[in-house]
């Protein structure tokens, strides 16, 4: 092996290396609703310090929420979501990893918007389900909005209504996520 | 020479190539340091900011109000003829509102001697957990009673001063776990007025609470005030108070068996005769619903 060899093979580690950008942030958002017709009032809540992190190169892409983040109108509505609801002081986190699985078509050096399909596993209340939803990556000036909207079952992740409130809080909660990433430096 | 370098600069590509891989299915997450909260308040202690007839070391949410119906029926030993003492009731009716998280006060209105009293209720400390933790919750109760009644001897010179009763307390509790909360109440109920010459106007006493989680919406709590200078001229015996606490999404229902009729801390402190022993026990319940006052804006 010659030096020349030998230099092409650190350059073209080197080049892999770089090509794994990893773009992330600690303040995203999830918003939720989970209102029903038969709620007297709005069910809904906000986080405002979501972790998130896409590896541009693999596609992957993870999420992990602190439960007792989740601001609601009602304090008593905050109070009974992580006491009775998610119960977080034993599940004091919702994680998603999952890949984005069109990661080809998104180029992260440059200013666009692509449309993505991301699936994975989401796990809420010690629950681990697979989910899939579209969202949307749009890069620009090398920071990237992901954004996306889905639903889940609260059946799903174990998370019963007490009979006598069944029909004040909807079976189905809709979800928005709103991530604004940068570049992360090691 | 060049053999030696070739095998590191091989290795070292080799090491960014595997780190590269592996990296595939690392947990990306690990990569972020989340900075933990330094401090965490430790929350729901208990379901309601009473324990039974104590204070808790719970708090009203700021910005929420606490309307509370309380109801003791009659004697349970007075048997059917009185549908076991559900035919009387007295009540009181109060609002608490929280402030912060830390200080609130509240009203209230007994039908025991037309009584209304009113608190304030603050925590230098509460219970946290974090870098900065705190072990116990630690707070002081300060109220006021004022007897309605109309003056037993409208005679001899009567003066308002001669209603009021007033009581101060610390409360020193602990979540010692998710079940299991356990509170110390030391309390001092000093009356301007007393009935006979040799009853102290000072009465000392020390409560314990606690309350024992069942479920995610049962516990079961109880209150016990042991005395140390009681009146004398009537036959005292110490409340003690037992019952559930059940939550139902909007309410909590406090239902309880106790020896106390009174609903404030001069009342039941001061002027509980009912012996356990001879079931001289009532059954009663505490009705909360806490409203939203001030409405968070998620934005």
């Amino acid at each position: 092996m010659n030096t020349k060899k030998l230099l092409l093979v650190v350059m073209v580690a080197f080049s892999l290396q770089s090509n794994a950008q990893r773009f992330f942030t600690k303040g995203g958002e999830i918003f939720f609703n989970a209102t029903s017709p038969a709620s007297p009032e709005k069910i809904e809540a906000v986080n405002k310090s979501v972790v998130c992190v896409v590896d541009s190169k693999t596609g992957a892409i993870q999420f992990s929420v602190l439960m007792k983040g989740f601001e609601f109108h009602s304090a008593l509505m905050q109070e009974h979501f992580n006491e009775n609801y998610v119960e977080s002081e034993k599940f004091p986190s919702a994680v998603f990893k999952g890949q984005i699985s069109n990661n080809e078509i998104v180029n992260y050096n440059k200013d666009g918007v692509y449309t993505v399909n991301v699936k994975g596993k989401l796990t809420i209340h010690g629950v681990t389900k697979d989910v899939e939803s579209n969202g949307k990556l749009a890069v620009k000036d090398g920071k990237i909005n992901a954004s996306a909207e889905f639903n889940i079952v609260l059946k799903d992740y174990s998370i019963s209504i007490p009979a006598l409130v069944a029909e004040q809080v909807a079976k189905i909660a809709s979800i928005k996520v709103a991530c604004s990433l940068e570049l992360l430096k090691n | 020479m060049k053999k030696l370098i070739a095998f590191f600069g091989l290795m070292i590509s080799l090491f960014f190539l595997n780190n590269n891989l592996l990296a595939q299915d690392d947990d990306l997450l690990k990569l972020i340091s989340v900075d933990k909260p330094k401090k965490e308040i430790v929350k729901n202690a208990f379901k309601s900011c009473r324990v039974i007839n104590a204070h808790s070391m719970e708090f009203v949410r700021p910005g929420t109000m606490d309307f509370r119906i309380l109801h003791r029926f009659g004697l349970l030993n007075q048997g059917y003829k009185n549908l076991y003492g559900l035919d009387q009731a007295t009540m009181r009716m109060g609002f608490d509102f929280g402030i912060t998280k830390n200080l609130m006060f509240g009203v209230g209105r007994s039908t025991v001697k037309k009584e209304v009293d009113a608190f304030i209720k603050y925590a230098p400390f509460l219970q946290a957990t974090g870098e900065k933790s705190f072990p116990v919750t630690f707070a002081i109760v300060s109220g006021i009673t004022i007897d309605g009644m109309p003056w037993a001897d409208p005679i001899r010179p009567n003066y308002f001063s001669s209603r009021l009763g007033y009581y101060f307390q610390t409360i020193i509790g602990r979540k010692i776990s998710e079940a299991f909360t356990l509170q110390v109440v030391p309390t001092l109920v000093h009356k301007n007025l007393v009935v006979e010459t040799n009853d102290e106007n000072d009465i000392y006493s020390v409560g314990v609470g606690g309350r024992m989680r069942l479920s995610k919406r049962i516990s079961v709590n109880w209150d016990y005030f042991y005395v140390l200078n009681p009146l004398t001229n009537i036959s005292f015996q110490n409340p003690l108070s037992l019952g559930f606490d059940i939550e139902t999404g909007g309410h909590v229902f406090q239902l309880h068996f106790s020896n106390a009729v009174g609903m404030n801390e001069r009342a039941f402190i001061t002027e509980t005769v009912g012996k356990w022993g001879k079931g001289e026990v009532r059954f009663g319940f505490n009705l909360s619903r806490v409203f939203q006052i001030k409405k968070k804006n998620l934005d």
